[in-house]
């Protein structure tokens, strides 16, 4: 569904990313490790067409991303999921409208008994009235994690969706991604979390891409 | 439902996914309201002095008189004279000698019914009709001097030409001056419309990244800022109106100052002003919308 082939991205500082070719195919699930700094959220942004890549070619849903107008993106970005690593509300909204944001941009609704059973699974009914700026970081992200996934897109990435929670709330959003990747999602989430991956990896064929020296290689087994 | 009224009706959640914007918009709430309220004064600019070039265009081309004065036996023979060179005189559609009837009737406020006419030394008058192309006065006028030298050409209505001339350019003015609002106005709804764009940066990208196309993200403002201008504009022509109204009427037959006004079905103009704001509201904030979107992508 997403394809890098040779992919080079670097800002104005010089190369971040060099060289990177990989795919998400329909299905799979992907961890992205690296320390900070390393471009997890570039790569991230790269697969999303908010950044378009200098050398090699990203295909986004077998469009290569330069190709695609300002409106493919949005049309492209429908159906894939991003949990932001800073995740971005609009803050005049309730949680439950923000949740529901990408249904209303693009003219679908839902009803309330769907949209309650999503905010419910991630544990915010009570908050879901509250303002986006109300709520504690990790109440935002599992906001995000609705959000990212109420349009059933088919592709996930999530930029640290466990950042700010705590393990238990961990285990239950790596649980809700594992549904949504049996269900035939392709799945990436970025972490620096290595007992989140472990934990994952009893519950599902995960792949974990490390980012170093602006390569990305795939890890061993040794974690 | 047609795509206008569509976008008149709106969407209530399309238009809460941008925050309200109070300061912007009681600025062209206010900017609409005086730049409709102008509009109304050039509209009756306008109306009133292309009422007056006409009436005073009619009246041009109304008829010139040609009074002889001649001692009594030479009076006929003046007026065929007259007569004559008028025959002859390029831009001349008709003349006529008035009759004694005719010219009792227009003495008769002075001297009473009972005027002996054919005793008094009264002099003749003949109504000239010109053709809608004029005729040359100052020819005429040496022409009747050496012909009939007791005929003197009135033409009282000419002295109105530069007026209606006058009257025309002011009416152009006020059109105009209708453009130059029209465009100040789109000016400010920009920069407003821009403004509110640049406050609401974060929430349009929040949109773009959940899925938003540029053309529902512009609707939202598009949307407010029509509807601004288009309430703002029918307070300003409400009131512009009304002040237009209330001018104190001094003579029906209007001067120019009491002829400012709206007449009959001529009122009806000043409705379209709001339409109108709407319309340049719709075309700047739509382009200063999809402009802004694009270069911040
Ligand atoms: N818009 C930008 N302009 C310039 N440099 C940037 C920009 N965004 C990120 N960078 C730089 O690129 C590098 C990689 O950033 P990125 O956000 O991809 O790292 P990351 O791996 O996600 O880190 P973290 O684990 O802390 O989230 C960083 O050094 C960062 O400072
Ligand atoms: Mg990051």
């Amino acid at each position: 569904m997403i394809e890098f082939e040779q992919v080079s991205y670097g800002y104005s500082g010089g190369p971040l990313l060099a060289d990177v070719s990989l795919r998400l195919a329909r299905g799979s699930f992907h961890f992205l490790t690296g320390p900070s700094g390393a471009g997890k959220t570039t790569l991230l942004k790269l697969c999303y067409g908010e950044l378009i890549a200098q050398q090699g070619r990203v295909a986004i849903f077998d469009r290569d991303a330069r190709t695609l107008s300002r409106d493919d993106v949005a049309m492209m970005r429908r159906r894939i999921g991003v949990v932001h690593q800073d995740q971005q509300f609009l803050d005049h909204l309730s949680l439950a409208e923000n949740v529901a944001l990408p249904l209303t941009v693009s003219g679908r609704s839902t009803t309330e008994a769907d949209l309650g059973d999503l905010i419910r699974w991630v544990g915010l009914e009570s908050q879901r009235e509250s303002r986006p700026p109300e709520l504690s970081g990790g109440e935002r992200q599992r906001a995000a994690l609705a959000r990212a996934i109420i349009m059933s897109p088919d592709v996930i990435l999530a930029d640290e969706p466990t950042g700010n929670v705590d393990w238990e709330m961990s285990l239950r959003l790596l649980k809700l991604m594992v549904e949504l990747n049996k269900m035939g999602k392709a799945i990436m989430v970025a972490t620096h979390d290595l007992n989140l991956i472990r934990a994952a990896k009893s519950q599902v064929q995960a792949r974990v891409l490390r980012i170093s020296n602006h390569r990305v290689q795939l890890a061993g087994a040794d974690l | 439902m047609s795509p206008l009224l569509a976008f008149l009706a709106g969407d209530a959640q399309a238009d809460r996914v941008v925050p309200p914007t109070g300061f912007t918009a009681r600025l062209t709430l206010f900017a609409s309201a005086a730049m409709a309220f102008l509009t109304v004064f050039a509209l009756a600019l306008s109306l009133a002095t292309g009422r007056l070039a006409e009436n005073w265009g009619s009246a041009l081309a109304q008829s010139s008189t040609i009074r002889i004065s001649a001692p009594e036996g030479q009076m006929e023979a003046q007026v065929l004279a007259v007569m004559d060179v008028l025959e002859t005189t390029p831009g001349i559609a008709d003349a006529r000698v008035l009759t004694d009837d005719e010219q009792r009737a227009l003495l008769e406020p002075w001297f009473g019914p009972d005027l002996p006419l054919d005793t008094l030394p009264v002099p003749r008058l003949i109504e000239v009709k010109e053709t809608p192309d004029g005729y040359d006065a100052e020819g005429l006028r040496a022409r009747l001097a050496g012909e009939a030298p007791g005929a003197v050409l009135d033409d009282h209505t000419r002295w109105r030409e530069p007026l209606v001339r006058a009257a025309e350019r002011l009416r152009l003015l006020g059109l105009v001056s209708i453009l130059l609002i029209a465009a100040t106005t789109a000016v400010m709804i920009t920069l407003a419309a821009a403004a509110a764009l640049a406050a609401n940066a974060q929430v349009i990208r929040v949109l773009r990244l959940v899925g938003a196309r540029d053309a529902y993200i512009a609707r939202a403002f598009v949307r407010r800022y029509t509807l601004r201008a288009h309430s703002g504009a029918s307070v300003g022509t409400a009131l512009g109106m009304m002040a237009v109204w209330l001018l104190p009427e001094a003579d029906p037959g209007g001067s120019f100052l009491t002829g400012l006004g709206f007449q009959g079905t001529a009122w009806l103009w000043p409705l379209l002003i709001p339409q109108l704001a709407a319309l340049v509201a719709f075309a700047a904030t739509h382009h200063a919308a999809l402009t802004t979107l694009k270069e911040r992508s």
